[in-house]
């Protein structure tokens, strides 16, 4: 274990994710990949990261990793725990985030994430988890990524259902629906990076080396648009790696 | 006043068919022991409500005691799905359950409504989103200062909410510690409270700390003593989450016929949480129990 030098689809993007979080950065942690992420930029460059969790654990530093949203080991050493009614309210819908993160069974063109439904709303094919807090997120977060691995099942060119609203909703953009945040950044995924443009559209800006434009685009279920200087975005190096196998996830619960 | 009493007495007095039910808990504090015992009582018809519906209302799905769901959330935390939940509503099914969806802050917002004695609550939410369109309830109004619009939530007053906690004296006065969840919230918005504990206190312990009582005496109708009454869930600083256990559920609950058998043996087949509690593997509560990891006392002084 930890020596393969190779990184992992999920390696790189726990690792691509965490050069998006800045020292100090609040961050409305989810679990799995996000974590991971959350915690392998305060192991590294963000040592001050600030981290909420939903269930209650503000300024949590978990010495290991959490296996739910609310884990005991959240409560431990954390600075508060409050209530949820608190977080939402007092952090989240205050505008206090500037950083949230979210995934999903699928995501369009205009950052839209689905978590509720595949198929019909009345008669799903699939009867996903639902919202949680994600919508909120969504709605509130200054920045919000999101971590997705690519497919033409779930980068969609229309969701099924609009779980946590992106830049346009039904062709209504953000401001027009007087949304406070700040909207989706950017998409991490295991292919490569996808930024927005000035309309709030996906564009692909980064491909992890070996991967090429049109590759990403044959994983898209829409007609992806490539950035005119596509960046070949690095890799984790051998003590990422091995910070990430052996400190943070030895159990390899998301990696 | 003496509140005390067993879960069965607690449950048959609170829990009828068709009421409205809360077991709280946000993957911690989850009152796995009263669920079994509505399991066993045979309730029928329930609403059951939670932001977070888990493992043990997917266990009153699969036993026939739940007409509707209202929730925010519904999977197996951290692991997968709620298989029984997924069985009931998705597009092959006959007996579809009812649902009624919210966002975590939508279904906390009609809690903290009905706990305030408002009709219902504001939230800066649901613009652009789906969830307001296939969910009536969910509704707008214009702020009558800024002009801005806001969606709103009604009011939800759960016939039954059972708070689990780490102590409460015998009048139901109730600590909390750790993840706090929406227990508060739950228990002032309920008609009616039963506090279930792992530790029964003499009133003085309480008054000692007083800062950290969340549900007060006044609004609790049953007291129950039922330590390791959250198994598989946590209680912090009693024990750990049952891991293993949340993922194993997963393949049995993922078969109507592993899944019966499960019920049968751990919920039927047993007469209250002593006899779960002894089904369990042997040494296993000892590995979950909780390291101590004791505070400073505080001086309330005057």
């Amino acid at each position: 274990m930890g020596t393969e030098s190779v990184s992992t689809a999920s390696e790189r993007m726990a690792w691509r994710a965490a050069q998006e979080l800045h020292d100090g950065d609040v961050v409305f942690v989810g679990i799995g990949l996000p974590n991971l992420a959350c915690n392998l930029a305060r192991a590294t460059h963000a040592p001050g990261l600030f981290m909420i969790y939903e269930s209650g654990a503000v300024g949590a530093i978990p010495e290991r990793l959490p296996v739910s949203i609310g884990d005991p080991s959240l409560v431990t050493d954390s600075l508060a725990v409050v209530g949820q009614a608190d977080i939402f309210q007092c952090l989240l819908q205050r505008g206090l985030i500037e950083v949230g993160f979210l995934g999903g069974a699928q995501v369009d063109r205009w950052g839209n994430i689905n978590t509720t439904v595949i198929g019909d709303y009345a008669n799903p094919k699939v009867r996903l988890p639902g919202s949680g807090g994600a919508c909120e997120i969504a709605v509130h977060a200054r920045r919000l990524l999101i971590v997705m691995r690519m497919g033409k099942r779930t980068f969609v060119e229309k969701c099924d259902f609009i779980t946590s609203p992106g830049h346009r909703m039904n062709g209504k953009t953000r401001a027009e629906l007087g949304l406070p945040g700040g909207g989706p950044t950017r998409i991490i995924t295991d292919l490569g990076v996808l930024d927005f443009d000035a309309t709030g559209e996906a564009v692909l800006s980064e491909v992890y080396p070996g991967v090429t434009s049109d590759q990403v685009r044959a994983a898209c279920g829409w007609p992806l648009r490539v950035a005119d200087s596509v960046r070949t975005t690095g890799e984790p190096d051998t003590s990422v790696l091995s910070l990430l196998r052996e400190r943070l996830d030895p159990q390899r619960l998301y990696l | 006043m003496d509140k005390r009493c067993s879960m069965r007495e607690a449950i048959s007095a609170s829990v009828k068919d068709g009421s409205s039910i809360v077991i709280d808990g946000f993957t911690h504090l989850i009152c796995f022991a009263a669920g079994h015992e509505i399991i066993r009582q045979g309730v029928k018809d329930l609403t059951a409500i939670r932001l977070t519906p888990d493992l043990v209302y997917d266990q009153l799905i699969e036993a026939g005691a739940v007409k509707k769901l209202v929730f925010s959330w519904a999977g197996n935390p951290g692991v997968g799905s709620l298989h029984a939940l997924r069985r009931r509503s998705e597009a092959s099914s006959t007996e579809r359950l009812e649902l009624e969806e919210y966002s975590h802050f939508g279904l906390l917002s009609r809690f903290l409504a009905a706990s305030a004695g408002l009709p219902f609550w504001p939230l800066d939410n649901y613009q652009g989103a789906d969830i307001a369109r296939v969910n009536p309830a969910i509704k707008t109004v214009r702020c009558p200062y800024t002009d801005r619009e806001l969606a709103t939530v009604p009011a939800l007053h759960p016939d039954v909410a059972i708070i689990h906690c780490q102590r409460a004296d015998m009048e139901g006065n109730a600590q909390v510690w750790g993840l706090l969840g929406s227990q508060k919230e739950v228990a002032f918005a309920a008609r009616k409270v039963i506090v279930v504990a792992e530790q029964i206190v003499p009133t003085e312990v309480i008054r000692k700390d007083p800062n950290r009582t969340l549900v007060p005496g006044i609004i609790v109708s049953h007291v129950v003593h039922e330590p390791w009454g959250c198994h598989p869930s946590f209680v912090q600083g009693f024990h750990d989450r049952d891991n293993d256990f949340y993922v194993k559920w997963e393949d049995i609950s993922r078969k109507p016929e592993t899944y019966r058998a499960w019920l049968e043996e751990f919920v039927y087949g047993v007469k209250d949480r002593q006899g779960y509690l002894a089904k369990l593997e042997t040494g296993l509560l000892d590995t979950l129990r909780a390291k101590a990891r004791v505070c400073e006392g505080v001086d309330y002084g005057y």
